[in-house]
């Protein structure tokens, strides 16, 4: 073997961002051989953000957010079809149609799926949603539109806050459940939930922290009707979004014998997958939500991300290392990155929120709805949050790569007596909570388990 | 064709949405919305858009034809 690495046969199952990106960037790093992309969705790839968002809101059809390609990658696309298994030593992709799919290189880029309603029989009743695919957009989008009379968001992560955002803009009365004390509080810590506590009420939603749907109701044609809460109340609905997270694509790779689990695909910081036994493969690679992967300024633990921007960085290298020597290989060393807009707020994150001890507030205020939220870890600086204040985004994001000092210095701030009294993250543990953190630390960190006690100002 | 803002990257500059009033729209102070179908009228507009763009996070360009090839 060992051969042209710009020629071959390589194959990326998932046809969504990451795939798509790694595809173009394949063909500029000046592959020549045959590209297959299988995507077990009938589309071409599709942008999924907008979902929470324009398509809710009516501004934007649901099959209108098709990805732009960067350049035509020349690929024979496999859409509709499903991977169900893979042979690392027959170097084959089996599909759930059609002869299997021999490769020389292999990208995995399956992603994540919503989270389901656990109870098979509510989740069927008509009104129940999750929002991850085109078709859950168009669905939920319809309903909206159709004027229910109340919706019911269980969980308040980024995206049934979103909705929640939207169904508010759109005049309809909504109800959002959380297990955990408040909204985004697995993402950004105790004080930040509480400014989204505060957003979803001032905007009229029916917040409930602290409680959990017990079941979900519905009449005897199968439709939607309410749900019983666990403080024994009930609650008149006819929508329902379970918001509820992300399940990562691994079930095909069962066989595999790769280092697969519910937290995705552990790999190097090369992209390349590993094995069952913790030994680095040099034919699989793994980019986006299914990855766990490496980094040096999180203790090397390895973090799951859920992030578009992480997608197309991580595609892009993984595209690149497919076709380069070793020495020339690069590692995916990207800030974890992600924003959200919802009740008119702009949020934006640097960094690893929950690998952190301590917070201050660098500039802004609560009360004025724009501030920027410094993040520190036993002294450094680890995370960034910005709300309405995205252009000071980028010189945070220089303090954690440089390793700045926590607190942040005198002139990284514009208030230096807030900046003078840290207060706590205040990360809870993500077991207590409907939503998911969507940056996750799948790595051992044994202080974590401990109590963090604040030294006195 | 389809545009994209890669949003981890825009800072709310807005100059897209002096240039495409129609597209790009700001939700809040500096969100961005924009209409990922680009009607044909607008395609100069958009070009613009992604020419002035301090942060270069706009990307214009033909969705994945499947049968295209």
């Amino acid at each position: 073997m060992g051969g042209d690495l710009k020629d071959g046969r390589i194959v990326i199952v998932g046809a969504s961002l990451a795939g798509l990106r790694a595809a173009e960037k394949l063909r500029e790093e000046g592959f020549t051989g045959s590209l297959t992309v299988v995507g077990d969705e009938p589309h071409p790839p599709y942008d999924r953000p907008p979902l929470s968002k324009q398509v809710l809101l009516g501004q934007a059809a649901p099959r209108s957010t098709g990805l732009p390609m960067r350049l035509d990658p020349q690929v024979d696309w496999r859409l509709g079809v499903r991977a169900t298994g893979l042979d690392p030593i027959g170097k084959r992709v089996l599909l759930a149609d059609g002869e299997p799919l021999p490769y020389d290189r292999l990208l995995i880029a399956t992603g994540t799926r919503a989270r389901p309603w656990p109870n098979p029989q509510e989740a069927a009743l008509d009104g129940v949603f999750t929002l991850r695919t085109r078709e859950d957009a168009t669905g939920l989008a319809e309903r909206l539109a159709a004027g229910p009379r109340r919706v019911l968001v269980i969980g308040g992560g980024f995206t049934g806050s979103e909705i929640a955002s939207a169904c508010r803009e759109r005049g309809l009365d909504v109800t959002v459940t959380e297990r955990g004390p408040a909204p985004l509080i697995g993402a950004l810590g105790g004080t930040l939930s509480k400014l989204a506590a505060a957003m979803h009420r001032n905007h009229g939603v029916d917040l409930r922290c602290g409680v959990t749907v017990t079941a979900l109701r519905g009449d005897a044609a199968g439709r939607f009707t309410g749900a019983d809460l666990s403080d024994g109340s009930r609650l008149e609905a006819d929508v329902c979004v379970a918001a509820l997270g992300a399940v990562r694509n691994v079930e095909w790779l069962a066989e595999a014998g790769l280092a697969a689990g519910p937290r995705g695909i552990a790999c190097d910081a090369g992209c390349r997958a590993f094995n069952m036994y913790g030994i680095v493969t040099d034919d699989v690679f793994v980019a986006g939500d299914v990855s766990r992967f490496p980094h040096p300024l999180f203790g090397y633990q390895l973090l799951s991300l859920e992030h578009w921007g992480n997608a197309v960085a991580q595609a892009e290298v993984a595209a690149h290392n497919m076709v380069s020597p070793g020495p020339l290989r690069r590692p995916h060393l990207a800030l974890p990155t992600f924003w959200s807009t919802q009740f008119g707020l702009n949020i934006k994150s640097v960094g690893v929120p929950t690998f952190s001890d301590q917070v201050v507030i660098a500039q802004g205020t609560l009360e004025e709805r724009r501030l920027a939220m410094v993040y520190g870890y036993q002294g450094r600086v680890t995370a960034a949050v910005t709300v309405n204040m995205a252009k000071s985004l980028e010189y945070y994001q220089h303090l954690i790569e440089t390793a700045a000092p926590f607190p942040p210095a005198p002139g990284a701030s514009d208030r230096p007596l807030a900046a003078e009294v840290p207060i706590p993250s205040d990360v809870p543990d993500p077991k207590g909570l409907s939503h998911g953190p969507t940056v996750a630390l799948t790595g051992h960190l044994p202080d974590r388990r401990l109590t963090v006690v604040p030294t006195a100002g | 064709m389809r545009v994209v803002v890669d949003l981890t990257r825009c800072q709310g500059y807005a100059q897209c949405v002096f240039l495409a009033p129609e597209v790009f729209q700001l939700h809040g102070e500096e969100g961005l919305l924009y209409n990922p179908a680009v009607p044909d009228e607008q395609l100069e507009r958009v070009r613009q858009a992604a020419a002035a763009c301090p942060v270069q996070a706009i990307l214009l360009g033909a969705e994945v034809n499947p049968d295209g090839r």
